[in-house]
């Protein structure tokens, strides 16, 4: 059913990327270059080149190792990188904290779960409203009128948000307590939560059963759809990289050995050399 | 009895801990007025209001914002000689209901910049260390205290007006827990808890971790120095002895009693570890023994799955539950 479906055209940009054509005429939300790090020595990411259109999604995969989640941890500056720039919707976000990235405009999920486990669902999904709470600390310590009055438009944004993933029956219940597919789920409702123009998904799909992660995979496409951002995801499930993601880059060593579409991909012979090995 | 049901789960729990509050209030009153109060009891009422202030107070930094800090009392003792000197100074000029509710916002406000001025270089740091560094600082204040001669020194200090009553205490408890729920239940509060629950996660949620972390210090200092005023306001003699360790370790105990991040917790707590030592005064010799005993069991029953069924089981929470369900069942009928 997935080949069957209609491919985006994807048009190519100068830094070696393709981007849906959709998106050609804007300004990439992410354009990464010559990126890399050095931990004491051992690059682990090392000259990663992408750019991101507005509204793609995009996917990240490799073999373990590889420097997926590195790649994550450099474009939201939770590791700082030793060369390359990151530009975000135009901004440089050379120097800034995972926060400061954050409100200019990338939320992300975790390969691990990192839920605010002894909060309720709807306080998870209100911290990731944080900063579109304008209630200033006397009014929330007084109760003023404004306190009510933001509250109540953070509860009904929130309820809205969890709503996608028919979460909103959960809302009270506690984070930690919820199954392990719906964590996950809350997680990227908490992403959403923040207002990104990108969202980067950690492997959304581990530990879900065939029919959750076709579900997911039409929730992404609704994600992208509905609030008109750009997705980027690092899974294994090649079902779900090559059903939805419109540009894919693979990374094998912290280097980039293959960029295409999926039809691309799974017949690029070094691709299949770097999951399965060299043929004899 | 709609009015229950349509109630939210915060309103609930404010309404039992301020329940819990204003029942003990009453009943101790009652007591006084028809002279059913010891002498003992009585004078034990303003150290419970204390220490309750003390410890939903430093429930805010261990129990919610999730650092260990050991030096509660050096908060204490700054706010305590901040409010007790403007009183000293300004006893013949402004009239007691002036005067000591602002010697109290002078304390906390004194304690509050000590907060700032620790907070800064000390919050960088995390778990043991943070401990250490506070432990640290209750110990050089106090030192600090006894060799200034304006503050009366070894000797303490004397002339402090003896504006504390039980009514007042009792109020400003009551004031600084509803102003400590507003704003755990904020904006502020979720991202203090969620600080808590996951900093990483937090700070990719577009949290200030800095200043987040910060304010619920600098939040659990101010009322730190309230309780100090208060404390001064109490007794004759101030002396920077009684801010040791073993106060911050006490403060402490009451938070690991009443449950970390509970509020109603530190002030049921607060009046059982007060009031036990007192309790167990006839007992003389074996008094320290059998305390140290009764906190273990308590600790045991608290973390224990009987303790937890047992709690379970009279929740006050599920009195609210019990109408609802009936409720439902007569209207089905």
């Amino acid at each position: 059913m997935n080949n069957q479906r209609e491919r985006t055209k994807m048009v190519p940009v100068p830094s070696h990327s393709i981007i849906p054509e959709r998106d050609a005429n804007f300004l990439p939300i992410l354009e990464v270059s010559h990126l890399g790090i050095n931990f004491n020595g051992l690059k682990a990411v090392d000259d990663f080149n992408l750019t991101v259109g507005r509204t793609e999604i995009a996917g990240l995969i490799g073999p373990n190792g590889a420097g997926k989640t590195t790649v994550f941890n450099l474009l939201t500056n939770v590791y700082q990188p030793t060369n390359g720039s990151i530009m975000l919707d135009g901004y440089n976000t050379a120097g800034k904290t995972t926060e400061q990235v954050n409100r200019m405009g990338i939320a992300r999920t975790f390969q691990n779960i990192r839920l605010f486990s002894n909060m309720s669902v709807l306080d998870n999904v209100k911290v990731g409203l944080h900063n579109s709470i304008k209630t200033s600390l006397g009014a929330s310590l007084l109760r003023l009128p404004s306190y009510y009055r933001n509250e109540k438009i953070a509860n009904e944004r929130a309820l809205e948000l969890l709503s996608i993933f028919k979460m909103e029956n959960a809302a009270y219940d506690k984070a930690g307590s919820l199954p392990y597919g719906a964590q996950r789920r809350l997680e990227i409702v908490r992403a959403l939560a923040t207002n990104p123009g990108i969202i980067l998904l950690d492997e959304p799909a581990a530990g879900m059963n065939p029919s959750e992660t076709a579900e997911l995979m039409e929730n992404i496409r609704m994600i992208r759809d509905t609030f008109h951002i750009a997705v980027m995801l690092i899974e294994h499930d090649m079902n779900l990289v090559m059903g939805i993601c419109e540009g894919i880059c693979v990374l094998n060593y912290g280097r980039v050995i293959a960029k295409g579409t999926p039809d691309e991909i799974v017949s690029n012979p070094v691709v299949i050399e770097a999951y399965l090995g060299k043929k004899d | 009895m709609k009015f229950l049901q349509k109630m939210s789960k915060d309103m609930k729990d404010r309404l039992i801990t301020f329940g819990i509050l204003f029942g003990a209030f009453l009943i101790v009153e009652i007591l006084i007025l028809t002279g059913g109060a010891s002498r003992h009891l009585q004078a034990m009422l303003i150290p419970i209001c204390i220490n309750m202030l003390l410890a939903v107070s430093l429930n805010l930094t261990v129990g919610f914002l999730g650092e260990l800090t050991l030096g509660h009392a050096g908060f204490m003792s700054v706010g305590a000689y901040a409010g007790c000197l403007f009183s000293i100074y300004c006893k013949d000029l402004l009239p007691v209901f002036i005067r000591y509710p602002l010697a109290m916002l002078i304390g906390g406000a004194v304690a509050a910049v000590f907060g700032i001025l620790i907070g800064i270089p000390v919050l960088r740091l995390k778990g043991d260390y943070l401990a250490i560094v506070t432990l640290a600082f209750g110990e050089i204040i106090r030192s600090v205290i006894i060799n200034l001669d304006f503050l009366g020194g070894a000797a303490g200090l004397k002339g402090t007006p003896q504006d504390a009553t039980f009514i007042s205490s009792f109020a400003v408890v009551v004031i600084s827990v509803l102003l400590i729920l507003n704003f755990l239940n904020s904006k502020s509060g979720r991202a203090i808890k969620s600080i808590r629950d996951n900093r990483i996660a937090s700070e990719s949620c577009g949290v200030q971790i800095t200043y987040y972390k910060m304010l619920a210090f600098v939040f659990s200092a101010f009322f730190a120095g309230i309780a100090g005023v208060i404390y001064g306001h109490n007794l004759n003699i101030l002396t920077a002895d009684t801010f040791d360790y073993n106060k911050s370790i006490e403060i402490l105990l009451i938070v690991v009693l009443g449950g970390m991040g509970s509020i109603r917790g530190s002030v049921i707590a607060a009046v059982i570890i007060t009031a036990l030592p007192e309790a167990l005064r006839g007992l003389d010799k074996y008094r320290m023994v059998i305390y140290a005993v009764l906190l273990i069991a308590i600790m045991i029953f608290n973390s224990s799955e009987f303790g937890k069924r047992i709690r379970e089981k009279y929740d006050p929470k599920k009195l609210f539950a019990k109408k609802n369900a009936v409720k439902k069942e007569n209207a089905d009928e």
